[in-house]
């Protein structure tokens, strides 16, 4: 479909958001990403059945962790959607953006260049 | 959904795939047919073309979009969807004004003006007709005002304005002015149960279904309040579950479901919303405005299907759908040819695929002797070991035309992916997918000894494995393999920044890179399968199942819980089409108990199971001395079968004046209806109420067929049918008319209004509320047959001991819905009959065909490669806290007692990786995804980015 969102989106390939660790997103954040994404089947859909739930609640397990030491837990969010959706996946990723845009870098970067 | 099939059918080494071709002729026997193709030109080599898109791109010709039914343009230079196989561009003639572009744009040389017609020859054994159907065209019908208000749409039309790759991009908009409807109208049964104004007798079975789902996609789609209102003759959602869908939308999204007939849709002048006229439940005319109005249309096949199936010599009925028997459904009146699908008859996917898996039984069955020997056989030479090694890694970064290369700076991306840490070798080609490029890429994995290999090109979901298979080719382990999707995640996306994209696809690159050098070999563990059946069951189901894998040369062994075969078919007499059920039944026993592949055991009781896909093995206890026995085998197959209700309503059990319908059929059996003067039916009785939601689907034709026998046997006899819905789907349709035509009254009740049924010395007294009327009508009945449903069979023993999940109702539970509905959800195990849900003989006897189908994909190969994608448990660091035990959404991981471990068998595995992300301890990983394997793509994304 060829359908534009921002660059700044890398996407990492797993089986299923059900493998997305708390330690992953976190890594991510601690290296300095200024926000972090799953996207997973729609709920209800889940291709292993429940793995896109246990993601939902895994990353909101995050942004309570990210709350706590001080940074924006909303830096890091779940999306679902189905595998036909291109528009939607684009839509999310220019949402995430313009999202993350608002909140500004992640203040761990600014701290590690400062 | 159905695009991993496409990607299926496309790689599978024993299909051979011919598009864009017709059959002119066919001739010979059995096990030798002659077929005459004519192949239509596509004027681009399917072969040599990559599928990406350039020629369509500068194409200058616009032309009507069929595959969006014309709602918007592609290019005369087209595919009809990204999902396509084979992923080939072809040119439309009709619209090509001959530019020369195309070819000039093309790199892989694949446009060729001068394709001509040609003929073809094949041979093969067995033919299976499939043509299909197409929606019918309401064009005809004035009084719809098809094709004359833009407003007035079909509902295939519909789902490609829901569709996200549809013309509207998958928002709401009706066509005249782009507006988001506020009002939605569906008007069922267009093309459908209306002889008199398309000739269409028969129910389409599958539009009220789709009606419901369209309407609750709609709401979702919606940015407001959206009202749906679906105008109906009946609700037909007689499918497993389907009620329980249709309460959804009815009670929690509040779609207004009306029964009404329609009068016309006229236009609102200037402003495109439309005028439905209809006579509701009483009778009364109404009007209503919609801001669109949805046609139902009905499945009907194609003219040219219909010719061709003539052309063949295969019988077709009168509404051209192929003509087959009750007892044999995927059987053509020409030997040697099978069916399936709507070209057989309306029916929905789970039906089809069904089917399909049956046609593929009977025809496989056919050529038993000749298996395996037509097909291609892949060498793979022997695989080095690199463990010891360190990671030598060789990246190819692809072009793909200009695809890649005329965004992103290639040489630079092959350059920066030289420098990267571990590689030993990069380069850049025009297409990585095309033969010639695989040939180098062997030669330099064997020249550079590269033990890793990263292509940066497009999507692993259509190219990873051939890449892999290339690996295999020159012995190098096929998991040593990454891909970075520098085309469809950045080159397509980024086009309008050169140098964004070139840095995107370096840092792509990099994360893949890194992520190669952690990749380890994997290997695909073999296991030997046990060529053996068990079937579960001695049913219509089962005793199918056993003679379809006995056909197919397979020893089975027939499980039966009584003391004789045949299940509860023995309490039925005849098919609504007249077939002999008792006759068949016999002649099914002994054709079992005949069949030197199958053994059969009776007052068997299965006691324990243990094993997985290819080896079960299987403890019974059987016959009066409970004699104990473990039988091995490779596959199983369920069909426990169902039972009618027992009702509690209406009197039944008190009065013997009262019925069920499998009782009605033995008192006509036996005594004749002569000596009635009425007869009342009640449907429903057991189904579609609160403890028991869902549709039994077969009560309604029972009761048609039970009126039919007593109108038959005595005309003056007075036949009420009190019902809710009438569901007489696909050809049972004529039946329901038929019994209408003979008198038989059918007065329609609600669910809050049931009827009343009191006892009199002399006669039953029925109390039911007219619709029409609207008020109470008495009927005095000498008998009352209760439409009571089906209730599974009690498997709580097979259930448990094997593991088999079933649904509130008993069913057992099949592992995808619509795509594999006689597969189980744990591999090797294969479900038919009323096992899985109420269904008529045809169909049971359909997907016990299938499941022998399925069966034997399995038991025809010697060995099952598993997949190397699954969850490892380092046992000693284990604490054995049992979370993953508890988290695995298929129950695999176990805890041994008596190694006092957790153990993942790698045979049942899924691999999603849901215990490796809950295990507290993190010692569960999974191969290809372990966690080193992601967390350095996070590390080489972000290090490089911050530094």
């Amino acid at each position: 479909m060829r359908l534009d969102y921002p660059a700044n989106i890398k996407i990492i390939l797993v089986p299923c958001t059900g493998k997305v660790d708390v330690v992953h997103l976190l890594r991510a954040i601690q290296k300095g990403a200024d926000g972090a994404y799953c996207v997973g089947c729609l709920e209800g859909s889940c291709h292993y059945n429940e793995g896109n739930l246990r993601c939902r609640e895994r990353v909101n397990h995050v942004r309570d962790l990210l709350e706590e030491v001080g940074i924006e837990g909303d830096r890091v969010r779940m999306y679902n959607l189905s595998s036909g959706e291109g528009p939607t996946f684009a839509q999310y990723a220019t949402e995430m953006t313009e999202h993350i845009k608002k909140l500004g870098p992640n203040p761990l970067n600014t701290k590690l260049k400062n | 959904m159905i695009s991993p099939k496409l990607v299926e059918v496309g790689r599978h080494t024993n299909i051979e795939l011919i598009t864009c071709s017709e059959v002119k002729d066919v001739e010979g026997d059995p096990g030798n047919f002659a077929v005459t193709l004519s192949n239509h030109p596509r004027y681009i080599d399917p072969v040599k073309c990559t599928g990406c898109g350039e020629c369509a791109r500068h194409c200058p010709v616009t032309a009507v979009n069929g595959y969006n039914l014309k709602l918007d343009d592609r290019r005369a230079t087209y595919i009809e969807y990204a999902q396509a196989v084979p992923l080939a561009f072809s040119i439309d003639t009709d619209t090509c004004i001959g530019c020369g572009l195309c070819e000039n744009m093309c790199i892989a040389k694949a446009v060729e003006y001068d394709d001509t017609e040609r003929e073809t020859r094949l041979t093969v054994g067995s033919v299976v007709m499939a043509a299909g159907s197409r929606g019918f065209d309401p064009s005809g019908l004035d009084y719809l005002g098809y094709g004359r208000y833009p407003n007035v749409v079909t509902s295939e039309e519909f789902e490609r304005i829901l569709s996200a790759s549809g013309p509207y991009f998958g928002h709401l908009m009706r066509p005249l002015d782009r507006e988001e409807p506020k009002r939605i109208a569906w008007l069922q049964c267009v093309g459908s149960r209306d002889k008199n104004r398309c000739g269409n007798g028969y129910c389409s079975s599958v539009c009220c279904m789709y009606a419901v789902k369209e309407a609750m996609i709609a709401k979702e789609h919606a940015h407001g309040d959206l009202d749906c209102v679906v105008f109906n003759m009946d609700m037909r959602t007689f499918g497993k579950d389907y009620e329980l869908y249709y309460n959804r939308a009815k009670d929690k999204d509040g779609v207004t479901f009306l029964k009404a007939r329609i009068h016309s849709v006229t236009e609102v002048p200037d402003r495109g919303d439309l005028i439905v006229k209809y006579a509701d439940d009483t009778g009364r005319m109404q009007e209503e405005i919609f801001s669109m109005v949805v046609l139902s249309i009905g499945l009907q096949v194609q003219p040219d299907a219909a010719e061709l199936a003539q052309r063949l010599g295969i019988e077709l009925n009168e509404y051209n759908f192929v003509k087959t028997d009750t007892f044999a459904p995927v059987t053509t009146s020409r030997p040697g040819f099978y069916t399936c699908g709507v070209l057989q008859g309306p029916k929905d996917i789970p039906g089809s695929i069904t089917e399909a898996s049956a046609a593929a039984w009977a025809a496989g069955a056919d050529l038993v002797e000749g298996r395996g020997t037509d097909i291609p056989k892949i060498e793979v030479p022997e695989q080095r070991d690199v463990t010891q090694e360190e990671p030598r890694i060789g990246v190819f970064v692809c072009n793909c035309g200009i695809n890649i290369g005329g965004i992103v700076d290639v040489p630079a991306v092959r350059e920066y992916a030289a420098t990267l840490p571990g590689v030993a070798f990069s380069d850049d080609n025009l297409f990585t997918c095309s033969q010639d490029t695989q040939d180098k890429i062997k030669d330099v994995i064997t020249e550079h000894r590269l033990n890793r290999v990263v292509v940066a090109s497009c999507s692993p979901k259509t190219h990873a494995a051939m890449f892999m298979e290339t690996l295999e080719a020159c012995g190098l382990n096929k998991y040593l393999f990454e891909m970075a999707n520098i085309r469809n995640q950045n080159s397509w996306i980024h086009s309008a920044d050169s140098d964004v994209a070139t840095q995107k696809a370096k840092d792509l690159v990099r994360m893949s890179v890194a992520r190669a050098a952690r990749l380890r070999t994997l290997n695909e563990k073999v296991v030997p399968i046990n060529k053996k059946a068990l079937v579960i069951g001695g049913g219509i189901a089962g005793m199918n199942a056993a003679i379809g894998l006995g056909d197919q040369g397979f020893e089975t062994v027939l499980l039966e819980r009584e003391s004789e075969l045949g299940g509860f078919a023995r309490n039925l007499h005849h098919t609504i089409e007249g077939g002999d059920i008792q006759a068949y039944v016999n002649e099914t026993v002994d054709k079992v108990n005949a069949h030197d592949k199958v053994e059969v055991i009776t007052k068997a009781r299965i006691t324990g199971a243990e094993g997985f896909k290819g080896s079960f093995s299987t403890e019974i206890e059987m016959g009066e001395a409970k004699e104990k026995r473990a039988i091995d085998h490779g596959v199983i197959l369920v069909a426990t079968g169902a039972n009618e209700y027992q009702p509690t309503e209406f009197l039944y059990g008190e009065d013997d004046r009262v019925v069920t319908q499998v009782e009605l059929t033995d008192r006509l059996h036996d005594k004749g209806a002569s000596d009635l003067d009425a007869v009342v039916m009640i449907q429903c009785v057991g189904s579609r109420n609160e403890e028991h939601e869902n549709c039994s689907r077969i009560c309604c034709q029972s009761a048609v067929k039970n009126a039919l026998e007593i109108k038959k046997q005595s005309p003056d006899t007075q036949v009420f049918v009190l019902y809710r819905d009438i569901r007489t789907y696909g050809l049972l349709e004529d039946y329901y008319t038929e019994a209408r035509e003979k008198g038989v009254i059918f007065i329609r009740f609600d669910k809050d209004t049931p009827p009343r049924v009191t006892a009199e010395a002399d006669a039953l007294r029925v109390t039911v509320k007219d619709h029409i009327l609207q008020q109470d009508v008495e009927i005095r009945t000498d008998l009352l047959a209760l439409s009571a449903g089906l209730r599974a069979a009690d498997t709580d023993d097979v259930s448990s001991i094997m593991k088999f999940n079933r649904n509130p109702e008993g069913y057992f539970i099949e592992a995808h819905v619509k795509l594999r509905p006689v597969d189980m959800p744990s591999e090797g195990v294969f479900l038919c009959g009323t096992a899985h849900g109420p269904k008529l003989i045809t169909e049971t006897i359909a997907q016990a065909q299938a499941a022998a189908s399925r069966a034997t994909t399995f038991l025809a190969k010697d060995a099952i490669k598993l997949s190397a994608i699954t969850a490892k448990v380092d046992t000693e660091h284990c604490v054995k806290c049992l979370t993953c035990v508890r988290s695995c959404p298929f129950g695999v991981p176990q805890f041994n007692t008596e190694k006092m471990e957790i153990e993942i068998n790698e045979a049942l595995c899924h691999g999603c990786g849901v215990c490796t992300a809950v295990c507290p301890r993190q010692v569960i990983g999974l191969s290809f995804y372990e966690d080193d394997q992601l967390m350095c793509k996070i590390d080489a994304l972000l290090d490089a980015e911050v530094v």
